[in-house]
């Protein structure tokens, strides 16, 4: 490319729509003009499709759950996470070699053979277990914002351990510790340990090797980085902007020659 | 759903159908095989018969059987490749796949079955439970085998519902268990002889033997058009030849496959394809994929990929080996007929190296740029043997995705995604 380009990168989600517009003539020289995390709303199709109709962009390029549609509705250009995340993590932390992207409804183990050149990848099954979405039911059962259940964990000594992993039957469960007169601070603990077992879980499926990067909504969390590193026993490096490294890589990828 | 102006409810009522659902199971198809299959782009002239036996897929056929056995022959349903067709027709009667690959009746089913139980076995104890499968009431006699576990228990209860004849298929390949085998084989004939009425003797074993050698012959020119480069037929159109090979008429059905290969044959001379050259070539390995189960081919085929060959039941298994037809007596002959069908490499036997060789034979002969195992969910067998799958692909440097699935839409959103970023690597 000899001039240079906007190309606007969505990554439509579950839980929030995230853009990034770049501007350059090829990924070496890309620099962020602007980037934008929206709550999806009801209809995330809908947000997206508001923020392509500023119409600022050269060119479009979506990932996540909605690629499809924007590739249908708007004209995108549709990859999948998995590429947008390998794309995203080699511009912004170029040396990390496995990328754990934790969002409202799925959970993504990325291993790389080379910066944005994926190797494996691991992706939760039917379920949504141990995704955001788990995260924020529990804290609501706790009674807790997002950021309080996150501090809270992080402080507890010790963590209680929840046996169930479905979300309905964990509330419940919750419930039940609450009544028991339990800590909340320990539950919050034991419920990140949880989820934090299950992602690493993952990871070691997918053959994961440090430095991990860790991204998504869900990377926001101080507990949840914390208790990660802790089990994943390696570096991991928490992304800068955790909901933007899948929009930078689908922008990334518009401008790839 | 044919608009052919027979009406088939009579003879589906007197096969003792239950209407009703027999009515929302065919109903169902048409649209399924509009967005599979209908939506393709440049398909051969040659797959409008299998176009056409699909549209009359509860209909001719099985006025086709029903009038056989007017006329003194028989229906014999089977449930696996090891089930010597050859036998079936040298004895007078049709051999029809009973596998099935959708689901029927679940709630039916799971009063007896665990939920936990493969699709495959699921559906076909769903299609006779509910009655909605023509194929299964024509049966005379029910064949199974003691192939995996599912199978094995279900056809106890299966034996409930219709009259089963089990076969016992050896778990290994030693010579004590070709011993086995044989005797197996011989068992069968005597069950047979004794259903049909009929005594089996050389010549129409010989002639049965070279009828369903030159449907396997018709099928191995098919597939072997799928090494060119671009590739000359849709891993979707392929299968559904195979699919459609467990019960169709076999002269009528290895004339057409023949018909279909001089057409892709000649298309591969003129660099004809349905995919661009440069689009990746999948090789679709694991557990069987009966009609009308097409879920993993079309995500893939979707995603941008071409399938360019299967080592599947409903793939290679079905047609590379063929039995040897130098045989001149019967007792050689079934010596032969039992050869071939314990050389082939299902996972229900211990240990399996031979599918191991053909997974990476075909993967080069096809040139494939990566590899979809595919498994049913609870499938033990393959689902184990997927480990060892993935390790001799990642020796050969061939990119590998498991895959664990069911007839469901459910998974399908998340299938795409990752068959897609699988599809993405590749390119």
């Amino acid at each position: 490319m000899s001039h240079a380009v906007r190309v606007l990168g969505l990554d439509i989600g579950s839980r929030t729509v995230d853009a990034v517009w770049l501007e350059g003539t090829g990924a070496h020289n890309a620099r962020v003009v602007e980037s934008v995390v929206l709550d999806s709303g009801p209809e995330p199709h809908k947000t997206a499709a508001r923020l392509a109709a500023r119409g600022d962009h050269d060119l479009l390029v979506a990932t996540g759950y909605g690629r499809r549609a924007a590739h249908d509705v708007l004209g995108a250009v549709a990859i999948t996470e998995i590429k947008a995340f390998a794309l995203g993590a080699a511009d912004l932390h170029p040396d990390v070699l496995a990328i754990l992207d934790m969002g409202g409804q799925d959970t993504k183990a990325i291993t790389l053979s080379a910066p944005g050149v994926v190797d494996d990848f691991e992706m939760n099954d039917r379920c949504a277990a141990g995704t955001g979405r788990f995260l924020e039911v529990m804290a609501a059962a706790l009674g807790m914002t997002m950021d309080e259940f996150g501090q809270a964990a992080l402080r507890a000594q010790r963590g209680l351990p929840i046996s169930s992993m479905c979300t309905v039957f964990a509330e419940s469960e919750v419930v039940g510790l609450l009544h028991r007169g339990e800590d909340r601070a320990g539950i919050a603990r034991g419920l990140h340990e949880a989820i934090a077992k299950r992602a690493v879980g993952m990871l070691k499926r997918a053959g994961a090797q440090p430095p991990l990067l860790f991204a998504g909504g869900v990377a926001r969390d101080p507990a949840m980085a914390a208790l990660i590193a802790a089990a994943f026993g390696g570096r991991i490096v928490v992304a800068d902007h955790p909901q933007l490294v899948g929009a930078t890589g689908a922008a990334l990828h518009g401008l790839q020659p | 759903m044919s608009d052919a102006p027979v009406d088939y409810r009579p003879m589906w009522r007197e096969l003792g159908l239950d209407l009703q659902g027999h009515d929302m199971l065919l109903a169902a198809i048409p649209q399924l095989y509009q967005a599979a299959y209908l939506t393709q782009q440049n398909r051969p002239e040659g797959m409008k018969y299998f176009d056409f036996v699909m549209s009359e897929i509860h209909g001719l056929r099985i006025k086709e059987l029903v009038d056989h056995k007017a006329a003194g022959g028989t229906v014999i349903g089977t449930f696996c490749l090891y089930v010597p067709e050859e036998i079936i027709r040298a004895l007078g009667g049709q051999a029809v796949g009973l596998c099935a690959g959708a689901e029927w009746a679940y709630d039916e089913v799971e009063r007896l079955l665990p939920r936990n139980t493969c699709a495959l076995v699921k559906s076909f104890m769903g299609f006779k439970l509910g009655k909605v499968c023509p194929y299964v009431e024509s049966a005379d006699l029910v064949i199974g085998e003691t192939t995996c576990d599912g199978k094995k228990k279900a056809y106890e209860l299966f034996g409930e519902l219709a009259p089963v004849h089990i076969m016992e298929l050896p778990q290994m390949k030693r010579p004590a268990d070709v011993g086995l085998w044989r005797g197996e084989i011989d068992r069968l004939v005597e069950k047979l002889q004794d259903t049909t009425g009929r005594t089996l003797d050389f010549e129409a074993l010989r002639d049965a033997t070279r009828e369903v050698n030159d449907k396997r012959r018709a099928l191995q020119r098919l597939n072997a058009a799928r090494a060119a480069s671009p590739v000359p037929i849709s891993g979707k159109d392929a299968l559904l030849a195979v699919q459609i090979a467990f019960y169709d008429d076999v002269p009528r059905f290895t004339q057409m496959v023949n018909a279909l290969a001089d057409e892709l044959e000649a298309r591969v001379q003129a660099g004809d394809g349905v995919a661009p050259a440069d689009a990746p070539r999948v090789l679709v390995t694991g557990s069987p994929m009966s009609i009308p189960n097409w879920k993993v081919h079309d995500i893939i085929e979707k995603a941008g990929a071409v399938v360019v060959t299967e080592e599947l039941c409903t793939g290679s298994r079905y047609y590379e080996r063929l039995v040897d037809e130098r045989a001149t007596t019967l007792d050689g002959l079934l010596d032969d007929i039992a050869t071939k069908y314990l050389d082939i490499n299902c996972a229900c036997f211990t240990p399996n190296p031979g599918r191991m060789e053909d997974v990476l034979r075909l993967a080069k002969e096809y040139k494939a740029d990566g590899i979809v195992h595919c498994a049913l969910q609870f499938c033990g067998p393959y689902q184990i043997e997927a480990t060892q799958v993935e390790r001799v692909a990642k020796s050969a440097g061939i990119p590998l995705l498991r895959i664990d699935t069911d007839y469901s839409a459910e998974d399908v959103g998340q299938l795409q995604t990752r068959v897609e970023a699988f599809v993405e690597m590749l390119a």
